[in-house]
């Protein structure tokens, strides 16, 4: 399955894209696809205990089945106010 | 979630009714100073469809607690210098106490799980702000944000 895979923040910069689409084998959850983006972006792995994941436009956990054509979101330690 | 200039008096309208004597507005400001650094600008990113979502969860759990109170919660995305608006908050209710507390409760939310970040322009440097790890299901979290709106 290909899902989009959005970015912000510090995640973004480590990627070096807020927006990548990746071919993930199924089936996928959306820590399949964290799992996937950490191992092409090791400095990624700093934030494996304090990133937050979205499907679709709402929070998710990271066991969330994956469908093809989703858009899966990693959002790091927010900061709003 | 707008990149234009908050309002304040705006937002008050969106929650003002007949019925309600008191409206609470919380005006969160750009300061310039924090950490022991000078900041220059904060530059704000967000997720926004989430953040729109995140702060329709805050409306709904503040009306669970306080079913009289309408709130109004605004963001800025963007470049916001010094001593501008990031942040608006209207809260409207029949009575005070119930006004005060949900605008508390909401900013307390908000920097729990909106999905929204700071990028801080300082004298020298840049840095990410990152302070909670973003669980709109963690009711420990919740709770905490509802006991401060009454401290």
């Amino acid at each position: 399955m290909v899902v989009t895979i959005r970015l912000f923040a510090r995640l973004r910069e480590i990627a070096g894209a807020s927006e990548l689409r990746r071919e993930l084998p199924e089936p996928a959850t959306a820590g399949t696809a964290w799992a996937a983006l950490a191992a092409e972006f090791p400095p990624l792995a700093d934030y494996a205990t304090a990133v937050s994941c979205a499907v679709n436009e709402e929070y998710a956990r990271f066991g969330a089945a994956l469908q093809d054509g989703d858009e899966v979101a990693f959002l790091p330690p927010v900061s709003g106010g | 979630m707008t990149g234009s200039p908050l309002n304040a008096t705006a937002a008050a309208e969106l929650v003002a009714d007949d019925g309600n004597g008191a409206i609470v507005t919380f005006v969160g400001v750009v300061r310039d100073g924090n950490a022991g650094r000078r900041v220059l600008w904060l530059d704000y990113e967000a997720y926004a469809p989430l953040a729109v979502k995140a702060f329709a969860r805050i409306a709904g759990e503040a009306a669970e607690r306080w079913p009289s109170v309408r709130l109004a919660i605004q963001h800025r995305t963007g470049r916001v210098d010094i001593g501008e608006p990031s942040v608006v908050i209207a809260a409207a209710a029949p009575h005070r106490a119930e006004a005060f507390a949900a605008s508390r409760f909401a900013i307390e939310r908000i920097k729990q799980i909106a999905p929204i970040w700071k990028h801080e322009h300082f004298e020298g440097g840049e840095v990410w702000i990152e302070g909670a790890t973003a669980d709109p299901h963690d009711t420990a979290a919740r709770d905490t944000a509802f006991e401060r709106a009454w401290s």
